[in-house]
Parts: C-alpha cells; sequence; structure tokens
C-alpha cells in the first residue's frame, strides 16, 4: 500500500472502526439473534437454529394489537399530515407580510424534545378527577360529552396520538414543500395568468405536477417515519404502553428488549426484522405505484 | 392591431432593507407600434423594457399613463382579457405536459361560449403547430427538445389562442448563434404569414436591426428614439442611440465647432453649417472614413485587421474619446503607411455631432437631426 | 378580428373583492395553524406559573393567571435533580457532537480529497448504510454495551451516538466544491494534509459545518430511545427520561405545574439556539434532514 492509500484509510480509521462496531456487526447480529431459539441472556447460550421466534411474536396478542395500532397510525397520520402541510405550504408562499414569522412558528415543533411537549399535550387532554381537562371544556361548548383522551376508549387515545404525530412531523414537511413551491419558476406562473387560467387549474395542473417528486419523498420519508412511531406514544400515555394497549411496533422491539417485560433480545430481533420488511415492501410498493403514476 | 403607449410611467418600491423611495423604470413613455408590424424594442440591461413589455401584456399595472390596443383602453383589464399571447425568456413550458398539451393548455382555461370543442381545440393545435413547423414533435416533452424546438414551441402556445398582439421577451437570448440566425428568420417568417403585430424585447442591437420593421430605443426607462432600424441608425437623436447602434460601435471625438467648421485637435474636418460655436462631441461612423494622403484627420496606425471584404484599421488619435479608434475601408483602399501615421477625411453623412453636455443631437446644414 | 368574442369588462370591482376574501382566508387559516402549534407553548408557560394549590382549585380550565409565582421553578430544581439531567444532556451533546464533528470531517476529507483504492466501493457502502434503521441495530447495540459493562456511563451513551453517515456525506459533497487548485497551490508550498484540512478546508466549508454541529446537537438533545435502554440509574438520565422519571415518579404527587416548569426549562435552550439560528437550522433540516 503507498503512503497516499495509508493516509487515507488512516482517515477514515475512527469512523470506520465506529461504523463497524455499532451498524454493521449489530446487522448482522440480529439476524443471527432473530433465529437463535430459547437465547438465555444471562448465560449467552441457545437451544437451536429456527424461526421459532417469528412464530412467537407472530402470535403474541401484544405484538399483533402493537402491529395493528401502528398501521392505523400510519393510515391516518401520513396523508393527514401530507394534505395538511400541502395547504398550509400552498397559503404560505401566497402571502407575502408575515410569511418569515410564521414560517418561524410552523418550524418549533422540530425543535422540541417529543417527549417534553407530549406531556403538555397530555396535561390537555387528560380528564382527571380534579378538572376536565381544556380540550373537553372546548367540546363542552359545542354540546360534546367529556371524553378521556388518555386513559379513556381507545379510539380517544388513537386520536390523540395522531393528533400529536401530525403536530409533530409538520414543521419538516412545511418546510420542504415551502422551498419546493418556491423553486417553482415565475415565468410558469406569468404564462399561465397570461392565458387566463384559473387558480384551481393553475394547482392541480401546474403547480403539483411541478412539486411531485417532492410530494413522494415526503410520502415515502412519512411512512418510514410513521412505522417506526414511539416516543410519541411514550410521551402521552407512560412507559407501559402495553398495559394502555397503545404499543406500537417499535415500542414492541424496546419492551422485548428491556424494562418489566424485558430480557429477550431473540424476539425483539424478530420483530425489529419483521419490522423492517415491512417498511421495505411499502416503500417498494410506494416508489412502484408513484413511479406509474408521475410518469403517466 | 396597433398598440399606442400614452404615458407611461411605472414606479416600483425601492427593493432591499435601507432602500427607500420608489425606483422608477419606466418614465412618461409614449410611442405607438403600427398595426402588423414586428417592432424591436432595444436597449441596455435595465432600461425598462421588460417591465414596459410586462404591462403591455397586463402582468404590471402602470403607476400612470394608458395603453390602448387600437381604441380600447386596456389598461385596467388582466392579462387574458387583452387578448395577448406571450413567449417568456426561458420559454415557461411546462415540463410535466406533452408539446401537443402545452399547445392545447390556453385553450382548454376558456370558459363558456369561448370555449370551442376538443375536437376544434385539437384541429387549432395542429393548425398552429403546423405553422411554426413542428409537427413531428407534438408527442415530446420539453426537456426532448433543443432549444429552437423549444422556442417554436412556446411561439406556437402564445398563438393558438390567435391573439391580436404577441409578445417576445428576449426570444433569441438563451440560442447558440448559429439557431439564433435560423430563428431571426423564422419569427420573421411567422410574422408575415400571420400579419399579427408583435413586440420583441432584446438588449442586443444586431438581432433588433435585423428582423425588426421599426424599433424603440429605451435607456433608463425613457425613450431615446424609434423609427426604421436604418433611420435610427442613419439619424441617431443623441450620443445614447448613435453608441447604441452599431457594430462595431460609432468612435467618439471630443471636437468643437467654430466659423461653420468643425475641428478635431484643433485640425478643421468637416463644414458644420448651422451648429453654434462651442466644444461638441463628434461620432464618426467606422465606415465613414475615407483613406485620403492629404486627408485633415491625422491619426497614428495601431494595427490592420483584415476582415476579407473589409479592412479594419485600428489607429488612435488624440481628440478619440477611447484609446482607439476603428476605420473600416475596402480591402482594395488599404495602404500601409511608411511613417505610421494614416490620414483620412470624412464622409459628412456618417459624422453626427452631439451636445457636450446633454448628448443631444445638433442640427448641421447636411444632415437633417430629427424626422423620419 | 376572431377576438371579438372574449368579453373585455373594466377593472372589475367583483374580482378585487374576491381577492381580497381569498387573501383574508389564506391570513385566517394561517393564523389557525399558528394558534395550534403556539398553544401548547403558551399552556405550559403559563400552568408552570400558577401556584399548585391554584391550578388543583380549578374545575375548568383558566387561560390566564393573576398572581403569577416562579415557586413551580424553584421545584424543579429542587425536588427532582433536573439540574442533574440538565447537565448530564449538555455533557452528552456536547461530547457526541465534538466526537461526530472530528471523525465526520476526517471520513469526509478522506472521500472528497485523498485519493486512494477502493474509494468508489467504501463510498457506496457508506452510502448504503444510511438506509439501515436504528430499530434493527439498537439491539446488539445493547448487548454489546451491556457485555463491555459500559452501561450508565458517558462511553456507553456517547460512542453509538457519535457516527452518522448522513453528515459525513453532506460534508464530502461540500469538501468536493473547494477548488482542486487550492489544494495542488498547498502541496506545492509543502502543506501536509492536516494543516491544509484545517487550515484552508475547514475556514471555507464552516457554514456547513456549523449546520452539522446545530442538528446533532438539536438531536442529541432531544434523544430517547438509546439513552433509556442505556441508563437506568437516575445520576445518568437525560433530560428525556428525566422527564418520563418525573412524570412517572416525580414530585410525589399529580404537581402538573412543577412538571411544566421542568418542560419549560428543558424547552428553552433548543428554543434560544432556534431562534439563534435560525436560517441555518431551516436550510440544513430542508436539505435533507428528517426526524427521529
Amino acid at each position: 500500500m503507498d503512503r497516499n492509500s495509508r493516509k487515507a484509510w488512516l482517515y477514515l480509521l475512527p469512523s470506520l472502526i465506529l461504523l463497524g462496531a455499532f451498524l454493521i456487526y449489530p446487522l448482522i447480529d440480529v439476524l443471527i439473534y432473530s433465529v437463535e431459539e430459547c437465547y438465555n441472556f444471562a448465560s449467552q447460550t441457545y437451544q437451536g437454529i429456527g424461526l421459532y421466534n417469528y412464530a412467537y411474536v407472530l402470535h403474541d396478542p401484544y405484538f399483533l394489537q402493537a402491529l395493528q395500532n401502528t398501521f392505523v397510525l400510519v393510515i391516518i397520520t401520513v396523508p393527514t399530515s401530507t394534505v395538511l402541510a400541502l395547504v398550509i405550504s400552498t397559503a404560505l408562499s401566497s402571502i407575502r407580510p408575515l410569511r418569515q414569522l410564521f414560517q418561524t412558528i410552523y418550524f418549533l415543533p422540530y425543535v422540541t424534545n417529543t417527549l417534553a411537549v407530549g406531556l403538555v399535550f397530555m396535561v390537555l387532554f387528560q380528564r382527571t378527577e380534579y378538572t376536565d381537562g381544556l380540550v373537553n371544556l372546548m367540546l363542552e361548548w359545542f354540546g360534546a360529552g367529556p371524553i378521556d383522551f388518555i386513559n379513556g376508549p381507545h379510539w380517544a387515545k388513537m386520536f390523540v396520538l395522531c393528533f400529536y404525530t401530525v403536530w409533530v412531523v409538520l414543521p419538516f414537511k412545511i418546510l420542504v414543500l415551502t422551498s419546493a413551491l418556491a423553486s417553482v419558476n415565475e415565468d410558469y406562473y406569468k404564462a399561465a395568468r397570461v392565458d387566463g387560467t384559473s387558480r384551481a387549474r393553475i394547482f392541480f395542473r401546474i403547480t403539483l405536477p411541478m412539486i411531485a417528486p417532492m410530494l413522494v419523498y415526503l410520502v415515502i420519508t412519512g411512512f418510514i417515519g410513521a412505522f417506526k412511531a414511539y416516543s410519541d406514544a411514550v410521551a402521552l400515555f407512560g412507559t407501559d404502553l402495553n398495559a394502555a394497549g397503545m404499543n406500537t411496533i417499535v415500542g414492541y422491539v424496546y419492551d422485548m428488549l428491556y424494562g418489566d417485560s424485558g430480557g429477550y433480545p431473540s424476539y425483539a430481533s424478530a420483530a425489529a426484522i419483521l419490522l423492517f420488511v415491512i417498511v421495505l415492501t411499502i416503500t417498494c410498493v410506494n416508489l412502484l405505484v408513484t413511479r406509474r403514476r408521475v410518469r403517466a | 392591431m396597433n398598440i399606442k403607449l400614452q404615458n407611461l410611467t411605472k414606479r416600483f418600491p425601492a427593493r432591499g432593507k435601507k432602500a427607500q423611495g420608489e425606483v422608477t423604470a419606466v418614465q412618461d413613455l409614449s410611442f405607438e407600434v403600427p398595426d402588423g408590424m414586428l417592432v424591436g424594442l432595444l436597449g441596455p440591461s435595465g432600461c425598462g423594457k421588460s417591465t414596459t413589455l410586462n404591462m403591455i401584456c397586463g402582468l404590471e399595472t402602470p403607476t400612470e399613463g394608458k395603453i390602448f390596443f387600437g381604441e380600447e383602453d386596456v389598461t385596467a383589464l388582466p392579462p387574458e382579457k387583452r387578448g395577448v399571447g406571450m413567449v417568456f425568456q426561458n420559454y415557461a413550458l411546462y415540463p410535466h405536459l406533452t408539446v401537443l398539451q402545452n399547445i392545447l393548455f390556453p385553450l382548454e382555461n376558456l370558459k363558456g361560449a369561448e370555449r370551442p370543442s376538443r375536437k376544434e381545440m385539437r384541429r387549432r393545435a395542429l393548425e398552429t403547430a403546423h405553422l411554426v413547423q413542428i409537427d413531428e414533435l407534438l408527442e415530446r416533452r420539453p426537456r426532448e427538445l433543443s432549444g429552437g424546438q423549444q422556442q417554436r414551441v412556446a411561439i406556437a402556445r402564445a398563438l393558438v389562442k390567435t391573439p391580436r398582439v404577441l409578445l417576445l421577451d428576449e426570444p433569441l437570448s438563451n440560442l447558440d448563434a448559429r439557431l439564433r440566425l435560423q430563428t431571426r428568420e423564422e419569427i420573421c417568417k411567422i410574422q408575415k404569414k400571420t400579419g399579427i403585430t408583435m413586440l420583441f424585447v432584446t438588449h442586443d442591437q444586431e438581432e433588433a436591426m435585423s428582423i425588426s420593421d421599426w424599433i424603440v430605443v429605451l435607456n433608463n426607462g425613457v425613450l431615446m428614439q424609434q423609427g426604421r432600424p436604418q433611420t435610427v441608425y442613419d439619424d441617431p437623436a443623441n450620443l445614447f442611440v448613435a453608441k447604441f447602434l452599431g457594430t462595431p460601435p460609432i468612435n467618439v471625438f471630443e471636437g468643437e465647432v467654430r466659423g461653420g467648421m468643425l475641428l478635431l485637435d484643433g485640425q478643421a474636418v468637416l463644414p458644420a453649417i448651422g451648429a453654434p460655436d462651442g466644444p461638441v462631441f463628434a461620432g464618426v461612423r467606422p465606415e465613414g472614413f475615407i483613406p485620403a494622403v492629404d486627408g485633415p484627420v491625422a491619426c497614428g496606425l495601431n494595427r490592420i485587421e483584415v476582415l476579407g471584404r473589409d479592412t479594419s484599421i485600428v489607429c488612435t488619435h488624440p481628440a478619440c474619446e477611447a484609446d482607439t479608434l476603428r476605420a473600416i475601408i475596402q480591402a482594395e483602399q488599404a495602404v500601409v503607411p511608411a511613417d505610421g501615421t494614416v490620414r483620412f477625411s470624412l464622409r459628412p453623412e456618417k459624422v453626427f455631432l452631439f451636445d457636450r453636455e446633454n448628448g443631444a443631437r445638433i442640427a448641421t446644414g447636411d444632415a437633417p437631426a430629427t424626422g423620419d | 378580428m376572431m377576438n371579438s368574442k372574449i368579453s373585455r369588462k373594466p377593472a372589475p370591482d367583483a374580482t378585487r373583492r374576491k381577492n381580497g376574501l381569498t387573501t383574508a382566508l389564506t391570513y385566517l387559516l394561517l393564523s389557525f395553524w399558528a394558534v395550534v402549534v403556539l398553544f401548547p407553548f403558551y399552556w405550559m408557560v403559563l400552568t408552570s406559573l400558577k401556584s399548585y394549590g391554584a391550578y388543583n382549585a380549578e374545575h375548568t380550565p383558566v387561560f390566564f393567571t393573576l398572581s403569577p409565582t416562579l415557586e413551580n421553578y424553584q421545584n424543579a430544581f429542587t425536588a427532582v435533580s433536573l439540574g442533574g439531567y440538565l447537565l448530564n444532556t449538555l455533557i452528552f451533546a456536547v461530547l457526541t457532537t465534538a466526537a461526530m464533528v472530528v471523525v465526520s470531517t476526517l471520513a469526509a476529507y478522506a472521500f472528497a480529497r485523498l485519493r486512494f483504492r477502493g474509494k468508489n466501493l467504501v463510498f457506496g457502502l457508506f452510502l448504503s448504510m444510511m438506509m439501515i434503521p436504528t430499530e434493527l441495530v439498537v439491539i446488539t447495540n445493547f448487548v454489546t454495551i451491556t457485555n463491555m459493562d459500559l452501561r450508565n456511563s458517558f462511553p456507553g451513551l456517547i460512542l453509538p451516538s457519535i457516527t452518522s453517515v448522513f453528515y459525513i456525506y453532506l460534508l464530502k459533497e461540500n469538501f468536493e466544491q473547494v477548488p482542486d487548485e487550492l489544494y495542488r497551490a498547498a502541496k506545492v508550498d509543502g502543506t501536509s494534509d492536516l494543516k491544509y484540512l484545517w487550515k484552508v478546508m475547514i475556514p471555507i466549508c464552516r457554514p456547513t459545518l456549523v449546520t452539522i454541529t446545530i442538528l446533532k446537537l438539536i438531536e442529541c438533545w432531544n434523544a430517547y430511545v438509546w439513552p433509556r435502554l442505556i441508563t437506568d440509574a437516575p445520576a445518568y438520565f437525560l433530560v428525556s427520561n428525566g422527564i418520563q422519571e418525573i412524570r412517572e415518579n416525580g414530585f410525589g404527587r399529580e404537581n402538573i405545574p412543577a412538571m411544566m416548569a421542568t418542560v419549560v426549562v428543558i424547552s428553552i435552550p433548543l428554543i434560544l439556539l432556534f431562534l439563534a439560528f435560525r436560517k441555518k437550522i431551516m436550510e440544513g433540516v430542508s436539505r435533507g434532514g428528517t426526524k427521529g
């Protein structure tokens, strides 16, 4: 090896060591864990190799609950947040005064601690013996009865989780879409105006197709992000998500690994790999569908 | 349809954080574009020509003044009500639509009784495509086309609504040199075929001179001169126009008029009948020099550039405003002087006198300063 | 001519009024969402200023308070070890970010400037690593750190959090924009690579370095999953775990105003950082950051 090559590898060494130890080795290792049956964490022994761990996870009611919760969360929040972000950023691009101020405000949730602000949401939605909470007060104005969003019915808890998730992911989406809208050449709009194109037609026939690649990117990252939901749920419902019936797949993985019900890295690995497969499949489907759609 | 601009003024609020007040882009501009002409709006960048075009188009509202199409006052009308077509500098073709869809786009915007049937739309689109000769490209997307083809698609899209006026913003600036020549003729041809009034904006005087029936020269938002290209070239109204038109550019001397004679470096060179005594700028077109052994203008020879048909002589003269001056003479007249001094006499019709203070043309007996 | 059909009405007042209405509706929508975004912040500050007794006496929530008190803030620093959590997080964030910047700069420099065999292959490998989800590798990392006896320690917290392939990629792209001539000139003058990196590359690429530093600081400040797995001694809790701990066991009773005070204290550093580097952060995030 010549002197230059040696120097280059020296520069790369720290990142190679760290990535090897904490990214590549674990990736291989997790596959091994997931097929080692009856792995004992204390003695670090196992009894055989097979797919039992996967079978166990797939039959575990907690996992099925987590799977269901995650899918509901994904199906509700991804379209809602994308459409909402599109509406808000379109509105934002159509004004000039106060635009910067609004942009700054909308970005705030991005730089806040999910756990901490989740606590505020909990307080807003919670119903205790002392008080019905602020949200219930507002519901009362519209004549709706008090609902405990934090310890009450499953749908109410799901609603809060979805609401909070949308609140948390919107800043990123608004930011990306606003800059996508700003990058559309002004001349297209001028040309459309000379031709007397209506606002709606400009939006659907010009703006939307022009920012379509960015929308696709947002939908795909949105799916991936929503499938990995976890800390938002913890913030609202506490660490014992299984008891609250609000666990997510990632939450299930961590619970299997650590905590009161933990100590089963094999089950955790199997669940993590299942999650990875789901996300990968959905991403591929997304790409196939959108590619055909965007081309046509 | 003739276009009439009446005392048009456009002021913008000044940009930037500390800027105050307003910037005047166009100042009290009046001119008339006769029906069925190809008119070039010419000026250096930032002279207000694009703002003028946008006001005619309806994308900007004038601060003061009026715009007439024929007898009709269109000043307050939105662009789509004016019946104008516009070709943008970068063409603004929708990248996700095919050529045909791009051309159909303006027609699909029409509503109610104005909206033709699908079949009629298609017929008109194909007809327009045929006019600009892009019949084979209809199913392609803009990025699959060359610059010249995109240009033609943009023209087709502007023409499909059969506008009263076609406006073009720097139509040739995004094309390479070879395509420019071709597209120039193409635009000319389309204009002759349709007979539509066309107004285009350019900063390239050669481009404007070569295809326009009429040119309008602007500087700093103020009208400098208008007229047929040859007239403006032969009879510039002021120093700016004289300098702006013509390649190579006009040679400017600091001269003096005394007793009806033009003096350069103290040497009487030409009669200047009717001009008052005093310092002047004298502009001499490169083709205004005639080599003459006893000519009154003595120049130090710098170099001779052989251009084939013509010869360009680069030399110095003490009264010349620039470092060197350039004379273009016929190749056979070129002689290399032994002592490094070339002597010229001047063609009176190629020499213009301008006021030293404001650059205005000074009328002399042998060349009328104004008029067409 | 054919245009006789196009209807032309003089300056339509109706259109202008319609435009005004659209603008008003736009501002209404934007303001509504601004309220939705800001309200939780307002509520947490408001609640943190109410006394415990006053808050619990409100059966119907009150939107303001006439007797603000700082007692909750005092509580937050005395009754629970919020100060300790803040200090831990600060140490964790600063050390991790510093290590990340050094490691990433070196790697990015090697990819951008140095020539060596297998460069494209290694870089391709790096890029493909961007796709590995944290959830997959966290399990083994947990076992590794546990086996190394590094639980409840800063090395255990920091080591797996240092590398970020995305930042290496971002820096490499930026480094490559520095013209080759500068490098050749430096070489002719006998400058060493390390000196060139330090004296030329880093100053030129400072904006990008600042951006990734801030983004990494934010990421560290909000880290939850890894710290939760690797620390169970409150002495090593970061703010995210601390807030969870406070929520479940803190203050002895359901002391919401005190909790809100801790939330305010935790949120303020990041909001200040954001307001100071607003442009940089938003630009950096729109270039490819994602949350979580």
